[in-house]
């Protein structure tokens, strides 16, 4: 048993960079937020963090290729965790332009603690990408989720909304209470938390693979994370929190979140637990089904927008799954890209409900969306393109990103899983299709008025259908970046 | 490879796009300027592609105005674009048809004009692309680009019950078209481990030697996807929803072309990569062509509704073209590619009448006509050429491609050509009868003696099709025989891969979806 020894690490900021950039900014928002006077504070706050979060960007794309352990094997910095950083960057970047428009809505969000805690969400999860150690992870995720947890609640004078954040805290709780007991059999049966050294050991050490105190481990260590990316049978959360929470951070929550969490899978799995693969790919096999059919059924009969979202996105867990399942540095590539597609689709999506708003509350029904698509012809080509990514139908980012997840799924020997996505596509289609339908081909039933957009959210909506137009036409050059940032993953 | 040396293929595909462009600027206040561009870009796109027949060249069976460009490089996926002597006249179907269309809907259109002529323009070049593809995957997006545009024009402009038709439509379609994607990959990963290169081209694709069990699986989702776009029965059931629903344009598109893409796809990727499956397959395909022949015949002998009958006269005509292309033999496949043109312009021609007769009197029922031929004598003329041509009569298109049809079909299995040629008899019994019902009898309406006959822009949308029938049914050689050295080549070329196939022992299921599928072990190494 060796000592437990304290030294101090050297202080590495460029592996670290973008999180120093995003902590820094959040820091200056909250000040700038208490010093301005309360009516004069407009959009400044939002166009404030995201300077920051561009920065943010720019020092990833610059310190993409670094390779190194740094903090004691705490932080991994390497292509993969440049790219999750990329894809929390793009996900913050939209969201605020998204919550500078949603702000006219509810006055209430525009203050230096939404933006604060937006961006430390961010770090948060830009720390789970990069996370080395199961310590890490655990800090990552809970700064990552109590930042949620507050702005789920963040419109107090709506119940829907408390209670929202308050289903997602106790739930989130006991989900991290999972998670750390997890840890904790995992560093009994391994003694260490570092990724790297666990999996050193358990070469070592054959016989500790199936022991069950390590089994046990991973098996709650599974709970834990399938409760943040919205896992059958971890799902029911997800849509009263989803339907609840400011329209802003939902589509943070679906993608962000997501992202994160799949980001720590991947590593914890693939780095530290690789040789019990064959072990977990079975159970994994059938979460994977179930997560996507039930996501698919129950999202058919949804009538408000929110929860058909939040149904689709457990869905889209499911498919991110089948590239989890299928194991290989194509499948693990295939699910980067297919997160950074979902998030530009997706927050697309939610962009689009958050144009719609009025100080009473928003328009989140199904049939509030009729006869918009003509009546508003951009926000619902936009809109339609936003559902047609989602079902995967081209020239979307969704079709792409599919293709991608079945083939490595195909390729591994899942074919029947690769069967049941596809059969779960097509359902899936008709609930999208519903959308377009609603917009294009009923009469405007309801009076429903778009206020004039903020010049932010039109821009933040241009360039998530870029976004989607880029990776479904040309995807090409992110497609060699997902792969090079899985080849280039430390282990 | 390319005789033009100009990428004439990716200009006659994405010029619609430049229309599309163009009309995006255009105010929607200002309708008559939105028709005029509309129809000005859809007559420069056919002359645009016209190039396209006469520098093209008879003699070889080789692709076409090759164009070759990496688009997915890590995936191995090209812009691969090429045309030979099967998509030659279907390209120059889809831009002679397109400027009709949009004549045709002139006056019938009047809501949302920019929008409807956007989404003719887009489905244009979906239509196109898929049709000139050489890639797999590229021809998969160009294939689902299509639906959407089709799906917008029934759901949008379609009648009573068009959000039932149009959600149909494309769930129909999509579902089948799915597991082709699935079978697409497999194919993609089994050419790489045969032959350690990745890609989706068909040329390449066709060498492959495919394991007999796993081809049969392979196969069936092809054929499925493929069977629903015909339709072959039992999988039509769309067809007649979505037809009925549609505006006439939308049918006379989805009649003229996009049926065609089912059997424009069995025989350009599912009979060639699969022949040993396809050769097992063809006494069930050609029962179902010839249970389509007959019921199609049958049931659109009893519709009220004339369009419902052309409709289901579609299922019976292309009963007829898939049992050509599974008779396998020069007379069938070539008879079954001329039907395909034939179809897309009498039914074409068809669906234009009944839209021009439903514009006047705002219904399509049968029962509620009579007599019309005596106040519109242009129109029962038309009407008679497109029924004769439908019907088959000598000098009209539909004769020579039912005639070789029935020749090729002998020679294969003759107890089904008997059976499909009583099936002509039976598709003049509802077509003649149609007409007589609706033109002859007395005129007894007080709403039918005021009917006006045909105007000018009516009969420019008319008259190139009818002028067509009788050109295509005095001169089929001018067709033929561009389509000669493709269609030969096809046969030896399957009838040797046929027989290099039947040589082997077929293998249980497991074996070879175990020999087949790379190892769990050894997959990193794969994917290097």
């Amino acid at each position: 048993m060796e000592m437990l020894e304290f030294v101090v690490p050297a202080l590495n900021v460029k592996a670290i960079l973008p999180q120093v950039i995003l902590s820094l900014t959040a820091l200056t928002v909250l000040l700038v937020g208490v010093f301005s006077p309360q009516d004069k504070k407009t959009s400044s706050l939002g166009y404030l963090s995201l300077v920051g979060v561009v920065t943010a960007l720019i020092s990833t794309l610059m310190i993409n290729g670094v390779r190194e352990s740094a903090y004691n094997g705490m932080v991994l910095a390497d292509g993969f965790s440049s790219f999750i950083t990329l894809i929390i960057c793009v996900v913050t970047i939209l969201t605020i332009l998204t919550s500078i428009n949603y702000q006219k809505f509810f006055p209430r969000l525009n203050c230096g603690e939404y933006y604060c805690l937006l961006l430390f969400a961010a770090v948060g999860m830009c720390f789970m990408g990069s996370a080395g150690n199961l310590l890490m992870v655990f800090l990552a995720l809970e700064t990552m989720s109590i930042s949620i947890y507050v702005l789920a609640g963040f419109k107090t004078d709506d119940a829907k909304s408390i209670e929202s954040a308050m289903k997602y805290f106790l739930l989130g709780a006991f989900a991290s209470g999972f998670l750390l007991f997890g840890f904790a059999l995992i560093f009994g049966s391994t003694g260490t938390m570092d990724l790297v050294k666990i999996s050193a050991f358990l070469t070592a050490h054959p016989e500790v693979i199936h022991s069950r105190m390590l089994m046990g481990g991973v098996a709650l260590m599974t709970v834990g994370f399938g409760f943040k990316v919205a896992m059958f049978p971890f799902h029911m959360w997800t849509p009263d929190v989803y339907e609840g929470a400011p329209t802003s951070i939902t589509g943070f929550m679906a993608t962000g979140v997501k992202a994160a969490a799949f980001a720590a899978l991947l590593r914890v799995f693939f780095v530290a637990l690789g040789h019990l693969q064959a072990d977990w790919t079975g159970i994994m096999w059938l979460f994977a089904f179930l997560t996507m059919t039930i996501g698919n059924v129950v999202a058919l009969s949804q009538t408000n927008i929110k929860r058909m979202l939040a149904y689709s996105s457990i869905a889209h867990a499911g498919y991110l799954l089948i590239g989890f399942v299928a194991g290989s540095k194509l499948g693990q590539s295939a699910i980067l890209f297919y997160l950074l597609s979902y998030a530009f689709t997706n927050l697309g999506a939610f962009g689009v409900i958050a144009l719609l708003g009025r100080k009473e509350g928003e328009y989140t029904e199904l049939e509030d969306f009729a006869g918009l698509g003509f009546k508003y012809p951009l926000m619902g080509l936009a809109m339609a393109l936003f559902m047609f990514s989602m079902a995967g139908i081209p020239p979307a980012s969704g079709f792409m990103g599919k293709f991608y997840l079945f083939s490595s799924a195909m390729k591994a020997g899942f074919v029947w899983l690769a069967i049941f996505g596809v059969i779960n596509s097509v359902i899936s289609l008709y609930y999208y299709l519903r959308v377009v339908v609603v917009m294009y081909f009923t009469e405007a039933g309801r009076e429903v008025v778009m206020p004039k957009p903020s010049p932010a959210l039109v821009v933040g909506l241009v360039l998530a259908a870029v976004g989607v137009l880029q990776m479904g036409i040309f995807p090409s050059y992110l497609l060699d970046m997902a792969r090079q940032s899985i080849q280039t993953m430390l282990m | 490879m390319n005789q033009l040396s100009f990428p004439i293929i990716s200009l006659v595909t994405f010029f619609p796009i430049f229309g599309v462009l163009i009309l995006l600027m255009i105010d929607k206040e200002s309708e008559d300027i939105l028709r005029g561009t509309a129809v000005a870009f859809t007559v420069i796109e056919f002359f645009i592609s016209l190039p396209l027949i006469f520098y093209f060249n008879n003699v070889t069976h080789n692709m076409q105005f090759v164009e070759l460009i990496p688009w997915v490089k890590s995936f191995g996926i090209n812009y691969h674009m090429g045309i030979d002597g099967i998509s030659l006249w279907l390209v120059i179907l889809t831009t002679f048809l397109t400027p009709i269309c949009v004549l045709s809907s002139w006056s019938y259109i009047q809501k949302y004009v920019k929008e409807y002529m956007v989404c003719l323009l887009l489905l244009e070049t979906a239509m196109l692309g898929a049709l000139v593809s050489l890639d797999l995957i590229l021809f998969y997006v160009f294939w689902e680009l299509m639906l959407i545009p089709m799906y917008l024009l029934i759901g949008v402009w379609g009648g009573p019950q068009k959000i039932y038709a149009a959600v149909k439509f494309f769930m129909y379609t999509a579902a089948g078209s799915v597991f082709m994607l699935l079978s697409i990959i497999f194919l993609y990963y089994y050419n790489y481990k045969v032959t350690g290169v990745y890609t989706f081209s068909i040329l390449e694709l066709y060498k492959l030697n495919i394991p007999i069990s796993v081809q049969f699986w392979l196969c069936l989702a092809f054929f499925v996807s493929f069977a629903i776009k015909v339709p072959m029965f039992p999988l039509h059931t769309w067809l007649p929803d979505a037809h009925v629903q549609a505006p006439t344009a939308g049918s006379v598109i989805l009649a003229g072309v996009l049926l065609k893409m089912g059997t424009y796809g069995f025989l350009r990727f599912a009979m060639p990569l699969f022949p040993y499956a396809t050769h097992q397959f063809t006494p069930v395909m050609a029962t179902l062509a010839v249970i389509g022949i007959i019921y199609g015949a049958l049931v659109a002998m009893v519709q009220p509704d004339m369009k419902k009958l052309v409709a289901y006269s579609s299922v019976s005509h292309l009963g007829y073209v898939m049992l050509g292309l599974f008779a396998l033999n020069m007379q069938g496949i070539e008879g079954g590619l001329y039907q395909m043109l034939n179809h897309g312009i009498s039914t074409g021609a068809l669906f234009l009448i009944v839209g021009m007769i439903y514009e006047r009197r705002h219904t399509r029922m049968i029962k509620d006509f009579g007599g019309i031929a005596k106040v519109m004598p242009v129109f029962a003329t038309f009407f008679m050429i497109a029924t004769l041509s439908s019907v088959a009569v000598p000098g009209t298109n539909g004769f020579v491609g039912e005639i070789m049809i029935l020749i090729g079909a002998f020679r294969s299995f003759p107890i089904f050509a008997v059976i499909a040629a009583s099936g002509a008899i039976l598709g003049a019994l509802y077509m003649l009868w149609m007409y007589q019902r609706v033109m002859f009898c007395p005129l007894d309406k007080p709403e039918n003696q005021k009917l006006k006959d045909l105007n000018v822009r009516e009969i420019v949308t008319l008259l190139p099709l009818a002028v067509l029938v009788f050109v295509m049914g005095f001169f089929p050689g001018l067709f033929l025989r561009k389509m000669d050295a493709t269609v030969s080549h096809f046969l030896k070329d399957f009838n040797t891969r046929y027989e290099a196939y039947a040589q082997q022992q077929p293998q249980s299921l497991g074996d070879r979806i175990a020999a087949v599928l790379p190892a769990s072990e050894n997959k990193d190494k794969i994917i290097e």
